[in-house]
């Protein structure tokens, strides 16, 4: 049996796997019912003082397609909740009344430092047991001063993360990032410098999501008009693969990893770059809690299968295998290679050599690619294109 | 990956209330994932399967793109029977046979793809075409099927003054004449009819060459031809009673059918044929007030001629196939036919056609009660052709002998294509024939 528990700025979560602050955890009933089908924890829907004035706009959701599949990214102009700090606390009583195992976790938001102490004050005493500060929010807040306004400055991001460590006594703080950023690893050290207890990476990134091609009218239409959202879904996540890299191997901290996370394979990425908290939002948003049984099973047998024995043997171990470009290896030389047994014949490797690489493929009398070894440059393009799945592969030349 | 999809089709039982279309072609959610699934060959093989050359990657990439008149009209520079050859076209045996697609699941449902973007024209409204700068040409077509109605668009789009002479009142030929409804409904045959005129063709209806007018003043009047009159019904089944009361005559049956008109039927029908008219004229009986229609063939199912499309279609349909059974003479009752004496067959040594020849199995005679019978026993040239067309050489078949290059006749400046020279394939063979010809033309005039 392996174990799939795993600590995270000292908390300890009975899986990885966490829903992010989102429309998936706006209610204790919603989170009762995760954690009911097995989730590890929950950040609940970012919070504020009663007296930020929350007035949200509908249609809020739009998505992207890839082809044929649905919600390649999806685009939010959600705010933060439109249930206060009063409310979330009996949220955070509740859950943790019925669900003492399980990580209930808050997100906060605030304007002035009295606001992020109070907040943080009322939920330690309502029982959480770690808070997460959005300083990352893209749209609608960072017009009040607040959300990504303070994570792309490292100097307000600091000056903020202490205000919200000083009031803590208890609970670990948590800063959510932006992407929004020149050098996301500048916004993790002034956190570190700060004194608050890990990173969570990343936000929505600021998006744009379509245009209506009849009404001239970008989406979503909101009465005739329309505003920047947050990105999120499967097309985000090498971004955050790439932040939570770049964080892991610059700062000393522990990092929640989160945007377009769907699978087990995608949190196993996540693990191995570092990160030691996984949540989830759009993927729930569009699957549901139940994802939780296959995210758990994959995750398991991927452990057995590699002969581990818990998650954390994961955590970090690809990290070394990142370096700067100048770094790589000239010497390396790879070569193409078509299996002539499983090649159907599409013919699409050509295509993509012929016009975008180094017109190393000809055909042969059957249509079957031929790779003239002395033009192919190995550069790996007829692979990503193949339909069929090792047909293509790359295979170090002979020196 | 997503799966093939399947057009919504009209049940076994709605069929039967009349002659709408069968096929109701994909939605839209149906046709993008489809069009996805497309692989984007290089030098395509769907297209070495389309004998008219239709680019299909090309509209495929389209469509996937939502640009659904940009991907009609790709094809309508290739087929200007788009709409009625994504119903008609056995593809299964043509573009989608050799789709890269089948060796990870199935072939790309090309056909489908084809007719989504083809009614989306429609619905909109074919563009029509402009005649060409006028080269003082004129050219003469004789038939206004495919074949004709095809080369005349073209040469008209190329500058030449065209003509087009058809015997029937309306033009199409089998389109409008000879096709069930329920496979093609009349206003897609005339939709794309009318585009393929717009160039300013010149059509004469109702015009029989060799009757009223003779070919050799036509030829003297046009500085070249074309020739595309397609084939007659052929009723080779002469045995006892054929020319009884209720015994029909396919080709008859099926144009009155295709004009809206078809004849009422009771009872049980006998269709005597094993060709894709025989299953025509089975499943219009089964829409014609037929209680049961079966089909009589005097070889097996192997041998049929009918595409597998069209034998499902018709067992789809309740229609009763009897294999190895050779109709004898017809029985009368009520001065009326009343049944048909069989006697049974085995198969014996390949014929002239290469099919195993039945043979009669004595002593098995039997009578299948029948209200009416269909006769469906084939196509043929129209008996009187070589007699209208004096000088053009013909084959021992009865076709117009032609240069498969240019499909030029005998006589310099006359060509010809489609059925008549073929001798009956398919719409889009017509289609590119009338194409290949309309080239030849303009080669020979210019």
């Amino acid at each position: 049996m392996v174990d799939l528990s795993l600590e995270f700025c000292g908390v300890k979560f009975p899986n990885p796997f966490t829903l992010a602050a989102a429309p998936t955890t706006d209610s204790a009933e919603m989170v009762a019912r995760a954690f009911e089908a097995g989730w590890g924890g929950a950040i609940l829907k970012t919070t504020s003082v009663e007296t930020e004035v929350v007035e949200l706009v509908y249609p809020m959701m739009s998505g992207i397609d890839f082809e044929d599949k649905k919600l390649m990214g999806l685009q939010n102009i959600d705010l933060i909740s439109e249930r206060h700090i009063d409310e979330v606390e009996k949220d955070v009583k509740a859950l943790k009344k019925e669900f003492p195992d399980r990580v209930v976790a808050a997100s906060i938001m605030g304007a002035e430092k009295e606001d992020w102490q109070e907040l943080v004050r009322r939920l330690e005493a309502a029982g959480v047991d770690l808070i997460e500060c959005s300083f990352s929010c893209p749209h609608g807040m960072p017009e009040r001063g607040m959300g990504s306004t303070i994570g792309q400055d490292p100097e307000l991001t600091e000056r903020t993360a202490r205000w919200v460590k000083e009031a803590a006594e208890r609970v670990p703080i948590v800063i959510k990032l932006t992407p929004q950023i020149a050098d996301i690893t500048a916004a993790a050290h002034a956190v570190k410098r700060s004194g608050a207890d890990g990173v969570c990476a990343i936000n929505t990134l600021k998006s744009l999501i379509g245009v209506d091609l009849d009404t001239f009218i970008p989406y979503p239409n909101v009465g005739g008009y329309s505003t920047y959202g947050g990105y999120s879904g499967p097309a985000i996540k090498p971004v955050t693969l790439r932040c939570v890299a770049e964080i892991a191997k610059s700062v000393d901290i522990p990092i929640a990893a989160v945007g377009g996370i769907s699978t087990w394979m995608d949190a196993v990425e996540f693990l191995l770059l570092g990160a030691t908290n996984i949540q989830l939002c759009t993927a729930v948003m569009r699957n549901g809690f139940r994802i939780i049984e296959d995210l758990i099973d994959g995750l398991t047998v991927y452990l057995e299968e590699k002969g581990m024995k818990s998650v954390t043997e994961l955590v970090g171990k690809a990290l070394p295998y990142i370096v700067d470009h100048s770094k790589l290896s000239r010497d390396y030389k790879v070569v193409s290679a078509v299996n002539r047994e499983t090649c159907i014949k599409c013919d699409v490797c050509y295509i993509a050599c012929m016009d975008g690489a180094h017109q190393a493929i000809e055909l042969d009398e059957n249509r079957i690619p031929v790779i003239n070894e002395d033009k192919c440059k190995g550069c790996g393009m007829c692979e990503t294109v193949c339909p069929v799945e090792g047909c293509i592969t790359l295979k170090p030349r002979e020196s | 990956m997503s799966v093939r999809p399947k057009m919504r089709e009209l049940s076994p039982e709605e069929r039967k209330a009349g002659f709408d279309e069968v096929e109701k072609g994909l939605a839209l959610h149906q046709a993008l994932p489809e069009a996805s699934r497309c692989l984007f060959c290089h030098e395509a093989p769907c297209v070495s399967g389309c004998v008219a050359g239709v680019d299909v990657v090309g509209f495929v990439r389209r469509l996937k793109t939502r640009n659904f008149v940009g991907a009609a009209r790709l094809i309508r520079e290739a087929n200007v029977f788009s709409a009625v050859c994504s119903r008609v076209c056995p593809s299964e045996e043509q573009c989608e046979k050799p789709c890269s697609s089948t060796n990870l699941a199935e072939p790309i449902a090309i056909s489908a793809l084809h007719r989504f973007v083809a009614d989306e024209e429609l619905k909109r409204g074919i563009r029509p075409e402009k005649a060409g700068t006028p080269t003082g040409k004129k050219v003469a077509v004789i038939g206004a099927g495919p074949a004709g109605l095809t080369c005349a668009h073209k040469l008209a789009r190329l500058g030449h003054e065209v003509t087009v002479f058809e015997a029937e009142e309306k033009p199409g030929g089998l389109m409008v004449y000879g096709i069930p409804r329920y496979r093609l409904p009349s206003e897609i045959a005339e939709a794309e009819i009318e585009y393929a005129i717009s160039p300013g063709v010149n059509l004469k209806t109702g015009v029989l060459v060799g009757k009223d007018i003779p070919f050799d003043e036509i030829r003297r009047n046009s500085d070249a031809v074309f020739i595309g009159v397609g084939l007659g019904y052929k009723s080779q089944l002469d045995i006892p009673g054929h020319d009884l009361p209720g015994v029909l005559q396919a080709g008859e049956f099926l144009r009155k059918a295709a004009l809206g008109d078809p004849p009422e039927l009771s009872g049980r029908v006998a269709v005597i044929g094993g060709g894709n008219v025989a299953m025509d004229a089975a499943c219009s009986a089964v829409r014609a007030g037929a209680s049961e229609v079966v089909v009589l063939y005097r070889r097996r199912e192997e041998e049929m001629p009918a595409w597998k499309r069209e034998r499902e279609f018709a067992k789809t349909e309740g229609v009763e196939f009897r294999y190895l059974t050779a109709p004898q003479r017809f029985v009368e009752k009520d001065r009326k036919v009343a049944g048909i004496e069989c006697v049974s067959t085995k198969l014996g040594e390949p014929d002239s056609s290469g099919r195993p020849r039945p043979e009669f199995i004595p002593g098995t005679e039997h009578v299948i009660d029948v209200s009416y019978v269909i006769l469906a026993t084939g196509q043929g040239p129209w008996p009187e052709i070589s007699s209208v067309f004096g000088g053009i050489r013909f084959n021992a078949s009865g076709t117009i002998k032609v240069s498969p290059e240019t499909l030029a006749t005998s006589i310099e400046g006359v060509f010809a294509g489609g059925d008549a020279v073929n001798g009956g394939k398919t719409v889009v063979q017509a289609v590119a024939d009338g194409k290949l010809a309309a080239k030849s033309i303009n080669d020979f005039l210019s």
